[in-house]
């Protein structure tokens, strides 16, 4: 029976009922039958004892090599059967990926608080800070502080909301028609040198399709003893270029009138309305969209500073005007009307804080 | 203020044509608001001579007409006009023109067979009358000559004088006339400035009419001049005349009101004259009586009162100082004799009186913005030259009553101040020309001039003014572009910690999926109310709609209302948020700046892997909490009470407190509110006040964090379950178990909120899982049992409640 015809035999038997098993459970059986307590192979190796030590030592030899092969033979098994069922299983597990994932959105920044944000980038590369006010005003910051005494025609062109006066016989308060009384609290407040920005909330009791009865205004101030219009200019053109994002595009200032200042000048940009289409850039035409001027003596009179000594300038302009015309948005009232499908479609992704490095 | 080309050349001695015109006005601060070329309209269309008009072989009602052009030669055209004959001289219309009356272009075809290269118009397809029965027909008279074949449309018409429109700022009344545009032009190197004339027209009688003011009246009307006519014709006025008043879109009226149109446009005089047949006494300037009503010339009738300056005519009021005058006296085409009005009035009266009248007229603007006091003069000899030229007759001796101001100021202008303000040197003598070009009078000492203003420019006041009036006319395009230097190297931050805050609280929102919203600073009554309004001193005096008349108590209200316009268009499910203001009373410190959000509808779209979830309480507590971290509230020492304010819903509403001050609040809208704004529910929503968050301070004041020790030793989870009265708050349960032993408890989390089977009636089961980090060793099971045994005394002593066996 240990002879190594039989033996071979007995191999070749074996293996190839190994290599027969279909699942894990039949290869353990053919385990059991070829190399466990009571398995072929065992038995054989059991019969040893029973020969002289050389005649054991050839027979152990080659029993050793067929219960070898049948081990390494159960072990491939085993790998190519466990493979199989991973495969099988994983198979089974197959789920549609073209699935939507789970629901997450996240919302979008307002044009408005987004083209701010811008302003505050530019303004602040400048030095300039940031300076609010409330809405709710008096006649001195709205008005005669800033040199637009009761009968004067701008005043009545303000359209101003009013609201009941604090006590009998004073005048009613208002509701702030620029964001110019900022400029006032800030110069009764602060010696110069000022350097502020005053983005915020401005209120006129006019409504139609170019006008609503709340808009934003963004104001600045300069103050200090050297700066003139030519800083004037150089402010508002490097703003202008840097907001809209084009670096030749021609800005040209032309004489104006405001009461709180003078010389006062209104500010173009180019632009060119082919085909109907307007587009800001070189080309040919121009386009209103700001106003500006050094700040007149009478208002730094108003408010304590010595127009002697001080001197500055003040520009102001209508936000959403501004996001308009950079992000073509048509029409003014949309921007207070919360369509959500607005406030997608116009929002900006709340990703990062603009900024004149990373680029507008 | 509009004029055209020609006008404009009749007080500017100028070569420069329109294009040149029109960008200098810009550039001067006269704003060009629109060029109209009537002709640019009118180009393609010219006279043309029909050589021969035959039947149209198809056609009963055409004829076929062999036209002779000056450009195109001898053209074929069919034409349906029953006055098309041979020898006749028309308009032509080339193929491909534009057809003003029709508004189409003009294309070649095939008209029954017959070929037609062009058109023959008639006056309707030119825009110009309503008149289509037959084509223009030019055919000179006997005895006159035809117009030459190619002769522009336009220029038969007289519409070849381009209409230009500026804007004039409310400072620049004096560029209210042709002529002080003309002024400014020739100052600003366009030509010259022609003198005014207007020969005297000498008096031959004394005016049976003279000018009173009353006393109390001379501060609105300090002086008026006139004139009284006989003998007069009015007729139409000159078609000169007429046609720029219709450029200008006036309408042509009779010689006598196309003068005072005409004089108000041209000079910025506005006149007037009355019908003298029908003014019973002196002409008197006086206030209105409480009572008084005038029928004035624009066919309304209007209450007066005590502060309107009016000109009583003998035995009423006959005009409106400054504004319009009346119905009754004004003149008509029988009118023979007139009295005319030269006169002052004060701005502000004009001004109050016009707005309270609600009237608008070209003479109230053009007073509203300061007359020239010598207009009143010189006002006087033109209006006598147009009258004595296009109404014959004969005028009166002038008369006059009052004194007239005299506005001009003497101002110093230092020679440097160009400079020194606007960044420009200009020599003394350039800037002492321009001055003097704009009508000052200019002494130079050296250092300053000495510059004593016109009396038609009151707005020159100080000594910036006029460092204006010399940037201007130089050029602003002449200034230098100076970039404004930093005090220090780098910028200093532009906003201030709070400021960085309210761009945290926003981004926060978004980033938890609601939609920023900017929505009116003002409500309704009846959505004030409901969110606890009461101060009527903020409510508008005079809103554009009484849906907007409450400055919003808080944000929410428009929220909503955004909410259910959202749901109204078909998108129920809403998120939004606005950072904005709400106002509790009229002071600075009344306006709050508060985050604030709404949730309705559903919690999400519907998935295939997720429930859709309803809305509720802690949808608008974590909004809250992620704002209030983002803002860097110290979250975890805050506290939570059920109190919030009536909008919500009592019993699923709270607020988030610091101690005793309100940071946010949270929770359902109260369901009165749904119902009040037709919002479906539920609703969530959320206030957070961004200036009560405490800035966070640190001892050193850096930026520095503290110090970070890690625990080599791993942290244990241990779960507990406690019986507790339905009505003790969760937070309770967390606080007593984080006390319990605050080294070694590091985290609290509630797992499970269970009532019924197995628990008794009013009471609940809190499960609490509680994470212990030891720093020293690994804890050993007496430890854990020790903690254990503290942890549950701490919430049994605290809560009232037992541990769950």
């Amino acid at each position: 029976m240990l002879d190594q015809t039989s033996l071979d035999a007995l191999k070749d038997e074996l293996l190839a009922e190994i290599a027969g098993v279909a699942d894990s459970r039949g290869l353990d059986d053919a385990r059991i039958a070829a190399l466990g307590k009571k398995g072929r192979v065992t038995q054989l190796m059991k019969g040893l004892g029973s020969l002289s030590p050389d005649e054991r030592r050839d027979a152990g030899q080659r029993l050793n090599a067929v219960k070898e092969a049948v081990s390494a033979a159960i072990e491939a098994r085993k790998a190519a059967l466990d493979e199989a069922e991973l495969e099988a299983r994983l198979a089974g597990e197959t789920i549609d990926v073209t699935l939507p994932a789970r629901p997450f959105s996240v919302g979008r920044i307002h044009p408005i608080s987004q083209t701010i944000e811008e302003l505050v980038a530019i303004f602040g590369e400048m030095g300039f800070s940031v300076a609010e006010g409330p809405h709710i005003e008096d006649d001195f910051h709205n008005f005669d502080a800033l040199n637009i005494p009761p009968e004067h025609p701008a005043r009545q062109e303000h359209d101003t909301f009013f609201l009941p006066p604090r006590a009998e016989g004073e005048a009613p308060l208002v509701l702030r028609t620029h964001t110019s009384p900022v400029q006032i609290r800030t110069m009764q407040q602060v010696e110069p040198p000022i350097r502020i920005i005053c983005p915020g909330r401005t209120f006129r009791a006019d409504s139609d399709a170019t006008h609503s009865p709340m808009f934003h205004q963004v104001e600045g101030l300069v103050i200090d003893k050297k700066t003139h219009m030519g800083h004037l200019k150089g402010t508002l053109i490097e703003f202008c270029r840097s907001f809209f994002g084009i670096d030749d595009l021609p800005v040209r200032f032309r004489p104006s009138y405001f009461p709180f200042t003078e010389p006062s000048a209104e500010v173009d940009i180019g632009c060119s309305r082919e085909g109907g289409t307007l587009k800001i850039g070189a080309g040919g035409d121009w386009l209103e969209i700001l106003g500006s001027g050094m700040v007149h003596p009478k208002v730094l009179r108003n408010c304590g500073i010595d127009p002697e000594v001080y001197q500055g300038y003040a520009f102001g302009m209508g936000i959403e005007r501004i996001a308009m015309l950079k992000y073509g948005i048509p029409d003014l009232r949309t921007f207070f009307d919360s369509d959500l499908r607005w406030l997608r479609h116009y929002g900006f992704v709340p990703l990062e804080a603009p900024s004149l490095v990373r680029g507008l | 203020m509009k004029f055209t080309l020609s006008w404009l050349t009749d007080h500017l001695e100028t070569d420069a044509d329109l294009a040149t015109i029109v960008e200098k006005l810009s550039l001067i601060g006269l704003e060009v608001e629109g060029v109209e070329d009537p002709a640019a309209k009118l180009a393609p269309f010219t006279v043309a001579r029909v050589i021969s008009a035959e039947q149209h072989p198809n056609a009963d009602r055409l004829r076929v007409c062999q036209v002779e052009t000056a450009d195109q030669g001898t053209v074929q055209v069919v034409c349906g006009a029953p006055n098309a004959r041979s020898g006749m001289i028309g308009v032509f219309a080339p193929s491909g023109s534009w057809i003003p009356g029709t508004e189409m272009e003009l294309k070649p075809g095939k008209i029954r067979g017959a070929e037609s290269n062009g058109m023959l118009v008639s006056e309707h397809e030119m825009g110009l009358s309503d008149e289509h029965s037959g084509i223009i027909d030019l055919s000179p008279a006997e005895g006159e000559t035809a117009p030459a074949l190619g002769t522009p449309l336009s220029q038969l018409l007289g519409l070849d004088d381009p209409v230009i429109e500026i804007a004039i700022t409310p400072n620049r009344g004096d560029c209210l006339g042709v002529r002080g545009v003309a002024r400014d032009l020739a100052a600003a190197g366009l030509g010259t400035l022609k003198p005014l004339e207007a020969p005297k027209v000498a008096g031959s009688y004394d005016s049976p009419l003279t000018w009173q003011i009353d006393a109390e009246a001379s501060g609105a009307c300090p002086y008026v001049a006139g004139r009284h006519f006989r003998g007069l014709t009015n007729g139409p006025s000159p078609a000169w005349m007429q046609r720029r008043l219709t450029a200008i879109g006036l309408r042509p009226i009779s010689a006598l009101v196309d003068i005072t149109n005409y004089v108000t446009f041209d000079l910025g005089r506005p006149l007037h004259v009355f019908d003298a047949a029908k003014v019973s006494g002196n002409p008197t300037m006086r206030f209105a009586r409480r009572g008084e009503q005038i029928l004035a010339l624009d066919g309304k009738t209007y209450d007066l009162d005590e502060s309107m300056l009016i000109i009583d005519g003998g035995a009423a009021p006959e005009g409106i100082g400054g504004v319009m005058g009346g119905e009754d006296s004004g003149c008509t085409e029988e009118t023979t004799e007139v009295f005319l009005e030269v006169a002052l009035f004060d701005p502000i009266s004009v001004a109050m009186t016009g707005r309270k009248l609600g009237l608008n007229s070209d003479a109230r603007y053009r007073f509203e913005r300061k007359l020239d006091p010598e207009s009143a003069v010189w006002g006087v000899e033109v209006a006598s030259r147009l009258i004595a030229d296009l109404c014959g007759g004969e005028a009166s001796h002038a008369v006059s009553a009052g004194k007239r101001p005299d506005p001009r100021q003497d101002i110093t202008l230092r020679t440097t101040r160009c400079e020194t303000l606007g960044g420009l040197a200009v020599e003394a003598e350039r800037q002492k020309e321009i001055l003097e070009s704009l009508g000052c009078n200019v002494v130079d000492t050296g250092e300053t001039l000495q510059v004593t203003t016109p009396t038609w420019r009151p707005d020159l006041e100080g000594e910036a003014c006029l460092v204006e009036e010399v940037l201007r006319i130089v050029g602003y395009d002449q200034l230098p572009i100076t970039p404004l230097e930093l005090d220090t190297t780098l910028p200093l931050p532009a906003l201030s910690p709070r400021q960085r805050r309210v761009a945290a609280a926003r981004t926060a929102l978004a980033w938890r999926g609601l939609e920023e919203a900017v929505t009116f600073s003002f409500v309704s009554v009846k959505q004030a109310l409901l969110f606890g309004w009461s101060d009527a001193q903020l409510r508008l005096l005079n809103p554009i709609s009484s849906e907007l008349d409450i400055m919003r108590p808080s944000v929410l209200p428009t929220l909503v209302e955004a909410a259910v316009r959202n749901s109204d268009r078909g998108f129920p499910n809403v998120g939004l948020f606005e950072v904005g203001p709400q106002y509790g009373d009229d002071t600075p410190e009344g306006q709050l700046l508060v985050a604030s959000g709404l949730r309705s509808g559903k919690s999400s779209t519907r998935h295939w892997a997720t429930d859709q979830r309803a809305l509720d309480a802690f949808d608008a507590k974590a909004d809250a909490l992620a704002v209030l971290e983002a803002a860097g509230a110290p979250v975890e020492n805050l506290q939570t009470t059920a109190d919030a304010a009536p909008w919500y819903h009592p019993g699923r509403s709270g607020q988030l407190r610091l101690g005793p001050k309100v940071l946010a609040a949270f929770g359902e809208l109260h369901p009165r509110v749904l119902q009040a704004f037709d919002l479906k529910g539920p609703a969530v929503a959320f206030e957070i006040f961004l200036e009560r968050i405490p800035e966070p301070k640190r001892k050193d004041g850096g930026k520095a964090k503290p110090a970070l020790t890690l625990s080599p030793f791993q942290p244990v989870e241990r779960d507990f379950a406690f019986l507790v009265a339905d009505e003790v708050p969760g937070e309770k349960l967390l606080r007593a178990a984080k006390g319990a032993d605050k080294q070694l408890v590091t985290g609290v989390q509630i797992f499970d909120v269970y009532r019924g089977q197995g628990v008794p009636e009013g009471q609940k089961s809190v499960a609490l899982a509680v994470t212990l980090q030891p720093t020293e060793r690994t804890l050993t099971d007496e430890d854990l049992e020790a903690a254990a045994k503290k942890i549950v005394a701490a919430v049994e002593k605290q809560t009232g409640g037992s541990l769950r066996g």
